[in-house]
């Protein structure tokens, strides 16, 4: 059976701390419901387990994609024609250390970012379910489930204090 | 002491918002405005290219002039943004939540004016592209990446694509807001560049982590430009003044000092402008003030050692570049106003604590520390290269011609012409940081006084 979701919106962060309890009474698993915000709380405000990444992969695989990328730009142009120049040699290591050490850092800069959005779930093509206000200072309860459950689900959430309960693809009364 | 106004998140949206929904009638004059001093700069510019080089004031031997100096100066103010953002966020510094996006935008459009200096200065910016890109593939002809000048736009590319990376990725989350309040195009641009952002504590939590993450990489890009810009002079052959070995951390330290400047200025500037007195108030001031003074007495430390280790040794050419720096008209009345701008009316000033809070005062000492960077650099460039050297027998003066005036002005309008369009796109003090900070922000009791508590995120 297809999973739904249904967002329960709260007007205050205590209140939807205290509907993440009513939530687990009402068999919902920890990772079935998540927090959504319009700006950050501290880690673990509404009872959330920490979420896993692996976010720290991302900027030691390109900074050694961007080294090695500096590496053999410059050794490859350099050998490609072979002019020496100032009486330097044509690997000069101080030279190819100074490119490297750019291509190692902006490699790690462009796989960092390309790691948060990954790990972030970006970019997400559709928002539904999602209520402008909770970038008005609301916080949103989103919970998923089997279809034969959401009306449980709208009842625990309700019973939470929700001010507003959203079904996938349009409001519910 | 914290000056702090409790704000509901409906009220930073609206305050933050303003800016982009509401539209003074000045704005418009003033991008207009801009817009035509930019025009001029322009067109200067596409003059020079068809005249050639010979409209400016540049001759042998001073080959270097308003150009160069205007590249190292943008380039300075560009520091600005990991030195406030990145280091403050490091350090997780509360009051650095207002200044941290001025700052990096800031970064950006410097980065880019600078980047425009060495090509219009080149008289042929096309065949820059033969010494920085290696692309010939035809010839076979590549960059020579033994020369500093390679070095220099690799440092500059690496800082510029980062700076907006960051920027891009700590946006994220208020392009979000934007898009849950417009409508029709707008609506459709917000939505793409939000990338369908929810604020999931997964995504605030990554975003967290960019924040500090980015920062601990950018940084030494940040040390690296600089000090990179610094090497174009350093492993340059027969120019007194150009070696001294502090240059590196002199040019690094100097770029803070006028890029911290130049975020103060923008500050105020919003400040006024945006009526943004909850988020940009004076403690925030008086804390940037202190920092400044800490970093300019540490830059004029390097000026200090870098003219001593000049005059130390006694050789004959880099006592008397000194000399003519120092005594000989008009060297004498620059440097006198350098130094003055620089560090001798500026920090002292500082040092009281009515200046610190002062919004006038402020903005004209951060504007005149800018001013005497402009110098110090102009200093640095052109007395070297027009002092005397053995086996050089061609000689001339250098004044900027009417050109090179235009063109540098019309940095400082674009520069200021593209922070005022961001800012009619995008806010300029980042929402969900305020927020976060009301979040975090309490008064506890101790005896009879309410004191203020932030707790540190994690």
């Amino acid at each position: 059976m297809a999973n739904k979701s249904v967002l329960g919106l709260f007007d205050n962060a205590d209140t939807a701390a205290d509907a993440t309890d009513v939530l687990l009474e009402a068999g919902c698993a920890q990772e079935d419901f998540d927090v959504l915000t319009g700006s950050p709380y501290p880690e673990g405000a509404f009872g959330e387990k920490n979420p896993k990444h692996h976010i720290y992969v991302f900027p030691l695989v390109g900074a050694l994609m961007g080294l090695s990328v500096a590496l053999l730009l410059t050794a490859g142009t350099q050998l490609a024609y072979p002019m020496v120049t100032g009486g330097k040699p044509i690997l000069a290591f101080p030279a190819m250390t100074i490119i490297g050490y750019e291509g190692t850092l902006l490699g790690a800069v462009i796989f960092t970012i390309l790691g948060i959005i990954f790990e972030s779930r970006l970019p997400r093509p559709k928002l539904d379910p999602y209520d402008p206000r909770i970038t008005e200072g609301y916080i949103g309860l989103l919970v998923t489930c089997t279809e034969e459950k959401v009306d449980v689900m709208e009842q625990a959430l309700r019973r939470g204090k929700a001010v507003d309960v959203i079904h996938e693809k349009g409001r519910a009364l | 002491m914290q000056e702090r106004v409790r704000l509901s998140d409906a009220q930073i949206n609206r305050d933050l918002l303003r800016s982009i929904f509401e539209t003074p009638k000045w704005y418009w004059f003033l991008v207009a405005f801009l817009g035509l001093v930019v025009l001029a700069g322009f067109t200067a510019a596409g003059y020079m290219f068809n005249q050639g080089l010979g409209v400016t004031g540049l001759n042998r031997p001073v080959m270097w002039g308003f150009f160069i100096t205007n590249f190292v100066f943008w380039i300075g103010i560009s520091h600005a943004g990991v030195m406030l953002s990145a280091i403050l966020r490091l350090v997780q510094a509360e009051w650095r939540r207002p200044a941290t996006r001025a700052a990096e935008v800031l970064t950006v459009f410097s980065l880019m004016t600078a980047m425009m200096m060495p090509l219009i200065h080149a008289g042929r910016p096309w065949r820059v592209m033969y010494w920085v890109f290696p692309y010939d593939f035809a010839r076979g002809v590549y960059p020579n990446v033994r020369s500093a000048l390679v070095w220099d736009p690799a440092a500059v590319f690496t800082y510029l694509t980062s700076s907006i990376l960051f920027v891009f990725i700590a946006l994220v989350p208020d392009i979000a807001v934007l898009r849950d309040r417009t409508t029709g195009w707008r609506h459709v641009m917000y939505s793409v560049l939000s990338l369908g952002w929810r604020g999931s504590v997964r995504q605030w939590k990554l975003q967290l982590i960019a924040g500090i993450l980015l920062s601990a990489i950018i940084l030494p890009i940040f040390v690296s430009v600089h000090s990179i810009v610094s090497w174009d002079f350093g492993t340059a052959m027969s120019v007194e003044g150009w070696h001294s070995t502090v240059f590196a951390p002199y040019f690094v330290i100097g770029a803070v000092h006028s890029g911290v400047s130049a975020v103060v200025t923008v500050m105020i500037a919003l400040r006024w402008v945006f009526k943004w007195e909850n988020y940009i108030r004076m403690e925030h001031l008086d804390a940037l003030a202190k920092l400044l003074i800490v970093v300019a007495t540490g830059w004029f430390y390097f000026f200090i050692l870098e003219f001593i280790f000049g005059l130390y040794s006694l050789e004959g050419p880099e006592v008397a570049l000194r000399e003519m720096q120092v005594f000989q008209m008009p060297w004498t009345a620059l440097f006198i106003t350098f130094l003055l701008c620089a560090y001798f009316i500026p920090v002292p000033m500082w040092l009281i604590p009515k200046v610190r809070r002062s919004i006038p005062l402020m903005i004209f000492t951060t504007i005149l520390v800018n001013i005497g960077m402009w110098l110090e650099r102009f200093i640095i460039i052109v007395p070297g290269l027009a002092r005397k050297q053995v086996f050089t027998f061609t000689w001339g003066g250098y004044t900027p011609s009417a050109v090179e005036i235009v063109i540098v002005i019309a940095t400082f309008a674009l520069v200021s012409m593209l922070v005022l369009l961001f800012a009619k796109v995008f806010p300029l003090i980042p929402i969900g940081d305020a927020k976060e900070g009301m979040i975090l922000y309490d008064e506890i009791k101790i005896g009879k006084v309410m004191v203020p508590a932030v707790m540190r995120e994690e």
